[in-house]
């Protein structure tokens, strides 16, 4: 090839193109872990769509759940702490053809993360958003989370947090996000359907996983979960009304609602960046061989 | 050496770089090569700024010391740039703007009073016209031609709508006329001297190498002096195919920049020094994941927010110890705008071939100043060789297998059978992990250690590629400059005054900071009768790399950290003083 380009997402006629399966290395959880539900419903997803696994890229920060993209078949890339959006919208850019999968836990997105998290969501860049959501930091041995509930006692809150913890949900429907949903890893069908949805769907999808730590979060259980949550698709919820999905956001207490809460239609960042519009930017010509005249201008 | 130096003076919002941006282009379209300091506050309005548009028959490198005309449209104008009038020279100023004594001047310099205020008037209510009067005055003091200058007037205000440019061209006649009526032409005038040259800023080189290179994806985020690199790339960015992402901060920025070359194109990031600190945990990750990088990390007199507008040379430390851990990388120092369009390729080429990330080290005096170069010192035919070779070839394969020079074969997203995934901690060959289970079980401990051993081994290979030190200058001199980065620039100025004084020295530049290319600075510095090491920051932070790297010490230094650029002059007063005295 001429350039630095390279044909990515071509599918290559004769040959079979595996699907993602799991890969060989087994994950390193602690045994009952929320987030085997999450890998699980991933590659459910992943799978349901007929995708390549060598035209996907899951995309991690720094936290237990963030070890995901090993334990898959797809590319990866395990980057640092709070940073797996922004590498991620750079692969996305790249290369529009790849399917672009984040997948972190709360500390990562909504603590160190938080700012990325935000203006990934305005820009409406086509990547799905997996977060697994354990309301503690577990790899670091139980410290707070910005998601650990009011007046819980960690080990870096013996006293109990005093901070209100962010709402995930409402922050993303304030911040622009056209497809935002909450699963529960206790229920991996129903959480595969909103990751495969996310990743059909039009722009950035979020779902966040409630994904208990049965090792250091002790109220934030599976029963806790099973004892609290419904599901928005039967209870008569209308995903394209922002303001009902505000009033759901809201409710956090003796039932927590999982599935869809918002869906709008948005043009992504990659259809409204007029570069990319001439295809993916790793299959475009590079250099300024053919462009001469730029230099015209410093006459 | 014929030199002509026109410095002009104001409020931010006067319209003083446009009108010596318009002053320094006269110099260069008539083919001479010329020097534009660019000398700013950071104020949107007020203040004071001025500029120097600077050109001689041979090639000035630096603002140089005085200047021959000085406009001011300030009485503090006056007062602080009248001393460096030469003789012969003049000030233009309007004394219905402010008064003047003239014996306030140096000996034989002339005042001319242009009444720019009121030829504005004859054509627009709007006062900001005056400065086309002042700058037709100051033209034609120069000796620059009348067409030569409308025809830059022209050009700059060509796009402006209605009788902007109408007015413009016959203002700034007006002021001609009156100028060469009234005032006293330099007896020293400079004729044209063929083609015209590219008049560029080192940011607008660092952008041009960068689009030669094959970029296809900036992301940065507003840093002065590093935010004209993302301006003049978004201005071409449908014409060039190069996507630029303004990014919510710089961290976003490096990482964007990294996920882009993981996924198959050449990507960069550009900010200054306070950005690049939050880069440096993400600089990390490029050379643990292998992912080839540029950064271009243009400085600013720090620490902290420092003087965002003032330049210096301070990051190096900063730029060498950057992350966590040791990793391979190069940090390239350009000196002007050639160079500077020249190394960013360089760094692209060495980003690539070595997988890791490459710093281009400018700063503000590079990067915001002006310089011209030659059509011919910017080739636009460079090849962009695809290092993706690797096919699958029905062994496993190994992302981040051991070879003899520690560049293992890289494949990117999209390609089948080559799926890896790139992780920041430690990894095997096929990039699972060492960090977790693995980690003080004694096979892996092994391991460990030879991936640190293949990662820094590039370090071998990325000297060898990378441009050594050179001499310029006698090889038998009585003094022996030591200099990096854009302070070179008025150390060959001052090279060329000691020259005329009769007094020979030389040049050691190091256009490849890091990895440090010892044994060959070693065999230029051995010889040196004295040396003198010129840096702009306060510990003389190359110096002790040199050190550091060589054992050679570089103990008498010419060190500034004012927020100036050096004057040549400066270097001058100490080189014969350690020429004369010893150091």
């Amino acid at each position: 090839m001429a350039d630095s380009t390279v044909a990515a997402s071509k599918s290559i006629v004769g040959t079979s193109l595996p699907l993602i399966t799991k890969s060989d290395t087994k994950p390193t959880w602690c045994p009952g872990c929320g987030d085997y539900g999450v890998v699980a419903a991933v590659e459910m997803a992943v799978k349901k769509l007929g995708l390549p696994s060598h035209d996907v890229v899951i995309v991690s920060g720094i936290g237990c759940s963030s070890n995901l993209p090993h334990f898959l078949s797809s590319y990866g890339f395990h980057s640092i702490h709070g940073r797996a959006l922004p590498v991620a919208e750079g692969i996305r850019w790249a290369n529009h053809g790849l399917t672009v999968i984040g997948t972190g836990g709360d500390g990562d997105g909504f603590g160190i993360g938080a700012g990325h998290f935000v203006h990934a969501m305005r820009r409406n860049v086509k990547l799905t958003y997996v977060t697994m959501d354990n309301q503690i930091y577990g790899l670091t041995t139980g410290q707070a989370s910005p998601t650990s509930m009011m007046g819980q006692k960690t080990k870096s809150t013996p006293r109990g947090v005093i901070e209100n913890p962010i709402d995930p949900i409402a922050l993303a429907l304030a911040s622009g996000a056209t497809y935002v949903a909450r699963g529960f890893s206790g229920d991996v069908k129903h959480l595969a359907d909103l990751v495969a949805n996310g990743l059909r769907h039009r722009g950035f999808a979020f779902v966040d996983v409630m994904s208990p730590c049965v090792t250091y979060n002790k109220i934030n259980t599976f029963d806790f979960f099973r004892q609290r949550v419904y599901k928005l698709e039967s209870s008569g919820h209308d995903p394209t009304n922002i303001v009902t999905a505000w009033q759901r956001a809201l409710e956090w207490g003796e039932k927590i609602p999982i599935g869809l809460f918002y869906k709008a239609d948005r043009p992504t960042y990659e259809e409204l960046e007029e570069v990319l519009t001439q295809g993916p930017l790793a299959q475009q010509p590079a250099g300024l061989k053919g462009h001469e005249s730029v230099l015209d201008e410093f006459v | 050496m014929t030199e002509i130096s026109i410095r002009t003076g104001g409020s931010a919002g006067d319209g003083i770089a446009s009108v010596g941006e318009m002053l320094v282009r006269c110099f260069s379209r008539m083919g001479r090569h010329t020097f534009g300091l660019n000398a700013y506050q950071s104020v949107i309005r007020g203040g004071h700024v001025w500029f120097q548009a600077r050109a001689t028959d041979q090639r000035p490198h630096s603002q140089g010391d005085g200047c021959d005309i000085l406009y001011a449209m300030t009485p503090e104008t006056a007062e602080i740039h009248s001393a460096a009038l030469r003789p012969g020279g003049t000030l233009v100023y309007d004394p219905e703007k402010f008064p003047f004594a003239a014996d306030k001047l140096p000996p034989k310099v002339h005042a001319l009073e242009v009444p720019t205020l009121a030829i504005a008037r004859k054509f627009s209510t709007q006062p900001i016209l005056q400065n086309a009067a002042g700058l037709g005055a100051s033209a034609a003091l120069g000796g620059i031609p009348l067409e030569v200058l409308h025809d830059v007037v022209r050009d700059s205000f060509g796009r402006k709508a209605g009788d902007v440019v109408q007015w413009n061209l016959e203002a700034s006649a007006a002021g001609y006329q009156h100028a060469l009526a009234h005032g006293h032409v330099l007896d020293h005038t400079l004729s044209r001297g063929g083609a015209p040259k590219l008049l560029m800023t080192g940011n607008q080189a660092i952008a041009l190498g960068a689009a030669a290179a094959g970029l296809k994806f900036l992301s940065q985020y507003p840093m002065t002096p590093a935010s004209s690199i993302m301006h003049w790339l978004a201005a071409h960015s449908n014409d060039l195919g190069i996507v630029v992402k303004q990014a919510e901060d710089e961290l976003a920025a490096i990482n964007m920049a990294i996920g882009a070359s993981f996924g198959g194109v050449r990507a960069m990031t550009a900010t200054s020094g306070g950005g690049f600190s939050l880069m440096v945990e993400a600089l990390g990750m490029a050379g643990m994941t292998e992912t080839p990088l540029v950064v271009v990390e243009s400085q600013r007199a720090g620490p902290s927010t420092g003087l965002p507008t003032k330049t210096e040379q301070g990051d190096l430390n900063l730029m060498l110890g950057a992350g966590q851990g040791d990793f391979p990388r190069a940090i390239l120092a350009p000196s002007n705008p050639a160079e500077a369009y020249r190394q960013t390729i360089r760094a692209f080429e060495l980003a690539e071939e070595y997988q890791t990330p490459v710093l281009v080290a400018s700063d503000l005096h590079l990067s915001e100043n002006f310089m011209t170069v030659d059509r011919d010192e910017i080739p636009v035919d460079v090849p962009v060789k695809s290092l993706f070779t690797v096919t699958p070839n029905g062994h496993e394969y190994h992302r981040y297998a051991y070879t003899p020079n520690g560049v293992s074969p890289r494949s990117i997203p999209g390609q089948p059978g080559l799926q890896y995934v790139a992780g920041s901690d430690e990894h095997d060959e096929k990039g699972h992990l060492i960090s977790d289970i693995r980690s003080g079980v004694p096979t892996w401990v092994t391991e460990r250690a030879r991936m640190m051993e293949k990662r820094m081994g590039k370090l071998k290979g990325l000297t060898a590629a990378s441009e050594p030190p050179v001499r310029e200058g006698p090889a038998n001199a009585d003094l022996t400059f030591v200099a990096w980065g854009s302070t070179i620039g008025a150390v060959r100025d001052a090279m060329a005054i000691l020259a005329a004084q009769g007094r020979a020295t030389n040049l050691v530049r190091v256009p490849t900071v890091f990895p440090l290319n010892g044994p060959a600075l070693l065999q230029l510095l051995s010889p040196a009768k004295k040396t003198l090491l010129v840096e702009l920051n306060y510990t003389g932070q190359f110096g002790r790399l040199v050190r550091a790297e060589t054992g050679f010490d570089l103990s008498t230094r010419l060190l500034k950290y004012d927020g100036e650029p050096f004057f040549p002059f400066e270097i001058v007063a100490k080189a014969v003083e350690v020429m004369n005295h010893g150091g």
